[in-house]
């Protein structure tokens, strides 16, 4: 896609050590300012919540696997889906894409040497890690019990658990989302490299940059509203509590406004990723690209626009619930636009499946699930009828894990050889893919037909004939399971034993393979010229720097 | 209930096929687009996978015609969507005028219902078929969720607010019960049944049920108790047929008498002032009533259409011969409907303070012994409550109201 001034590879190779080589120590790690290292550095603590709330899945999964199970009390179940949904959501989904790939990828793709503002980049990093930290001190010492949706007045006066802490770690990381999209933005706007229009931007920009959008402006609002439960918890400042002339519905309205938004954080950076794999892997440029460009900015605008759709039945008025179910059917088009636009990539293509591409195919499949279960929910009368049960589970995690966890996968084996400049072993890669793809529908699909016939979400025990739907549902999650642990086992083998990969091993056009990997230190010797749109795949690839 | 693998739950309200045909209308715009984008890949990828590593495909810069194509055939398939959800919505939202009324109040971790005539449940709801009801429903702690799967109906119980829904059962049967707003430790335990009744057998169960007092009643007692009987006579606006009429505030406005502002002027009386009344006069009685007492009051004062005083005065009179058995016999009905019993005790195996707290609050089992022979004594009598019954049974809004 571009001319590269590579004055680098014009001389003889000198030695120059890569990212990862380039300082040893922890202390070279822990103050790096390297938005590579940083990246790195979220991988490995992004992993570990992730097993941590992957953990908690797994218990309630076998908690469910009876009506009458006595595996866990009430009192353990209730904390242990909290746990579940508040590292899931708070520090794994948000941060996944943005803070792993995002930080690792942005500079690269805009052929900068960093981002804008690469301290920040590392204090952003901290924040993270002291919010969860702190979260994690609070499940430990006595756990959370109000759900992630925290709604009052249950988690301001009522509730008897570690509910302060569990804000403050959230309210601390909500720093962590604010920095990194202000950096995003930045980098964005001012480091693009000289012939790097916006037009010719990796579609992966063009989402980050809509999510970046989403962090800026709803994330000060999560804060203030936790902050407030907070305050109400241990002031006794009546806002939402009736009993002192507050509005416990007002809360929802405020934790709506970010955590729909929220969803969009965690389903556009995957919607990037999988555009970048698809015209990689069918060596086309995407179809209607800017459509698929103009339909992330328009998803991140519609988000803030449709938030009292969670709220038909929380006694919100007719009109308003009206005026809301019919903005959010429009979030659907934008959606659809970009899956129409996928498949119209794949026409007349030259298709090859590795690993990152069935992750991008499969995203396609669960996410168009995802979105149209969505518009379920957003007609009123069916909303009525499958909110709060086990309906409204299965669709959030078409969208939220087929969706957001599939394009960070996909991600992670995409960048992976950029990375770490090791292959993984493809078949097992594929494998994995596959295997997840089979126990994601197996744990969720029957979640859909759960919640029509009823079955309310947050039971830890439940009417017996509910069960056969429950048993499937456990089994698929033990699936799902192995499937997530099969690449935390190859992709470290392939640290050590790994072939090298090369600078461009998928024969992809955008800006980060035209450096080595891993990257240099400071990723380009020379700044490079950009002259083509980003997939441009009618050129012979290499795989040599 | 029906225990085998079901797709679809029971359709027992006018409201359950609606909503099904408008699900199924979607699910099968959802399948269609499934199956052609899930076709479209596999085809693709099939048709068009790599079969030589230099393979360089021409680049296709995209279509206009067809991305609008994509953009406003979906659009429309969604405006209908939503005209169509909306609509049903729309008419859900409006109870009948002649719905029957039954107070809810949720609380960790239960539900309490109060029927028209009398009798009080927890987590069972009798209600008889194909008649309307409309529920009146708060909570008296954090917000519940009251959610009738087979009816397709859930609202959210919010506390400080009285928020309703209404359905008409088309089916008689038993017929879950969920609270699906998390509420805490127990919210799982939070559920019961709704027992749908042919007309005759519901007034059958009535009869068998009643002995209590109806809500209007309890509340009429409340009203004298408190003292508002002695400025809402003369000082303050009289009750007699203020419900539902439009009343005039001191700063000018107006504002249509319902519950919910009736609820208001009880609590925070000077939010609302009556044009040429004192803001001054009446306390707030926030903290001294419970939110079934509110309820009560809320009855009583809907009761009062435009009554003659001298008919009410004598109501009255007979209707304090019956108090002293109310008591007793309201805890009866609490506690011990034979379909009650035996949820409670599933409910002990699960958690033995919550049954503590159930029995402790209504105090059920002690006095049974007592409802009993109190129930024979009281049917020597039957003609004069039946046709008093038989009054309220046809114009449950006319409980209080004695007919001349």
């Amino acid at each position: 896609m571009s001319k590269v001034i590579d004055y680098a590879s014009a001389l003889p190779p000198l030695p120059a050590p890569d990212y990862l080589h380039d300082g040893t120590g922890l202390r070279s790690w822990l103050l790096t300012v390297d938005h590579k290292r940083i990246a790195v550095l979220y991988m490995i603590s992004l992993t570990f919540f992730f097993m941590v709330g992957g953990i908690a899945a797994l218990l309630i999964r076998l908690q469910l696997l009876s009506p009458n199970s006595t595996l866990m009390e009430a009192e353990t179940y209730n904390r242990m889906f909290t746990t579940h949904g508040v590292i899931m959501v708070f520090f794994f989904l948000v941060p996944s894409i943005p803070a792993v790939i995002g930080n690792f990828i942005v500079p690269l793709q805009v052929g900068a040497r960093d981002m804008a503002f690469p301290r920040i980049n590392l204090l952003s990093w901290y924040l993270y890690v002291i919010g969860g930290l702190i979260t994690l001190y609070a499940i430990i010492s006595g756990g959370v019990d109000t759900g992630w949706t925290f709604y009052t007045p249950y988690s301001s006066l009522y509730a008897n658990s570690k509910v302060v802490p569990t804000v403050i770690g959230i309210f601390i990381s909500g720093f962590s989302s604010i920095l990194t999209g202000l950096n995003f933005v930045v980098t964005i706007h001012t480091m693009r490299a000289p012939g790097l229009t916006w037009g010719r931007l990796p579609l992966m920009l063009w989402s980050l940059y809509a999510t970046s959008i989403i962090f800026i402006l709803g994330t000060p609002v999560i804060a203030i509203t936790l902050a407030l439960v907070g305050v109400e918890r241990v002031f006794h400042l009546g806002i939402f509590d009736p009993k002192m002339g507050g509005d416990p519905v007002l809360f929802q309205h405020l934790f709506w406004f970010y955590s729909h938004p929220a969803v969009y954080i965690m389903i556009l950076p995957s919607m990037g990723v999988v555009s970048d794999i698809i015209a990689c892997f069918s060596r086309k440029r995407i179809f209607g690209y800017g459509f698929v460009a103009a339909s992330s900015i328009a998803i991140a605008v519609l988000s803030f626009l449709v938030w009292g759709h969670h709220m038909f039945v929380a006694g919100e008025s007719v009109y308003s619930a009206m005026i809301f179910s019919f903005l959010s059917f429009f979030v659907a088009i934008p959606s659809a636009i970009k899956v129409f636009n996928w498949t119209a990539t794949l026409y007349r293509g030259s298709i090859s499946f590795e690993t990152p591409m069935l992750y991008a195919l499969g995203f396609i499949g669960l996410f168009t699930m995802g979105g149209l279960t969505g518009l379920m929910l957003a007609t009123l009368a069916v909303d009525v009828h499958v909110h709060d049960t086990y309906f409204i589970i299965a669709h959030f995690h078409y969208i939220m894990v087929g969706g957001a966890v599939m394009g960070y996968l996909g991600a992670i084996h995409y960048w992976w050889p950029k990375i770490t400049g090791k292959m993984y072993p493809d078949i097992w890669g594929r494998v994995s893919a596959f295997i997840i793809f089979i126990g994601f529908n197996l744990t969720f699909f029957p979640q859909f037909i759960l919640g029509y016939l009823g079955m309310p979400r947050r039971y830890y025990t439940y009417p017996e004939e509910f069960q056969m739907l429950n048993v499937f549902s456990t089994a698929g999650a033990s699936i799902l399971g192995v499937g997530y642990l099969m690449p935390l086992v190859y992709l470290l083998w392939s640290l050590k034993y790994g072939k090298p990969a090369g600078p461009n091993p998928w024969g992809a056009t955008t800006l980060e393979w035209k450096v080595s990997s891993p990257p240099p230190k400071h990723n380009f010797a020379s700044i490079p010229l950009v002259t083509e749109e980003a997939y441009d795949y009618t050129k012979e690839p290499t795989n040599a720097a | 209930m029906n225990t085998s693998l079901q797709l679809i739950p029971d359709q027992a309200s006018t409201t359950a096929a609606r909503t099904d045909a408008l699900f199924l209308f979607i699910l099968a715009v959802s399948v269609f687009f499934t199956l052609l984008i899930a076709g479209l890949v596999i085809y693709f990828s099939l048709r068009y996978r790599r079969k030589s590593p230099d393979e360089r495909p021409k680049p296709i810069l995209g279509s206009l015609k067809l991305e609008l194509a994509w953009t406003f055939l979906p659009l429309a398939l969604v405006m209908i969507m939503f005209s169509w959800g909306a609509i049903i919505f729309f008419s859900n939202s409006r109870p009948p005028a002649d719905a029957m009324e039954i107070y809810v109040i949720g609380k960790q971790w239960m539900w309490k219902f109060q029927h028209p005539e009398g009798p009080r449940e927890i987590n069972t709801l009798h209600v008889p078929v194909n008649r309307p009801v409309k529920l009146l429903m708060t909570s008296e702690d954090v917000i519940h969720d009251l959610f009738i799967p087979a009816f397709r109906i859930k609202h959210d119980v919010v506390p400080g607010r009285m928020l309703t829904q209404w359905f008409t059962a088309t089916k008689v049967g038993e017929y879950h019960l969920f609270c699906s707003q998390y509420c805490g430790m127990q919210h799982a335990n939070m559920n019961g049944k709704v027992i749908v009744m042919e007309e005759a057998d519901y007034q059958k169960w009535l009869t068998g049920a009643e002995t209590g007092s109806s809500a209007a009643d309890a509340g009429e007692k409340l009203f004298l108790k408190y003292g508002c009987a002695l400025c809402h006579s003369s000082r303050a606006p009289t009750m007699a047929g203020l419900f539902a009429s439009t009343v005039k505030l001191a700063d000018g406005s107006t504002v249509k008498a319902d519950e919910s502002y009736l609820r208001q002027s009880i609590l925070q009386p000077r939010a609302q002032v009556v044009a040429g009344y004192s803001a001054d006069l009446m306390p707030s009685f926030a903290g001294q009533l419970s939110e079934e007492q509110i309820m009560q009051l809320l009855a009583y004062i809907k009761s009062q259409k435009e009554v003659a005083a001298t008919s009410q005065a004598a109501n009255n009179s007979q209707k304090e011969g019956d108090s002293p058995s109310q008591a007793v016999s309201n805890s009866q009905k609490e506690g011990d409907s034979p379909s009650q019993a035996v949820s409670n005790s599933q409910k002990e195996g699960d958690s033995p303070s919550q049954a503590v707290s159930n029995s402790q609050k209504e105090g059920a089992s002690p006095s049974q012994s007592v409802v009993k022979s109190q129930k024979e004594v009281a049917s020597p009598s039957p003609a004069v409550s039946k046709s008093q019954k038989e009054v309220a049974a046809t114009s449950p809004a006319a409980t209080g109201n004695e007919s001349p």
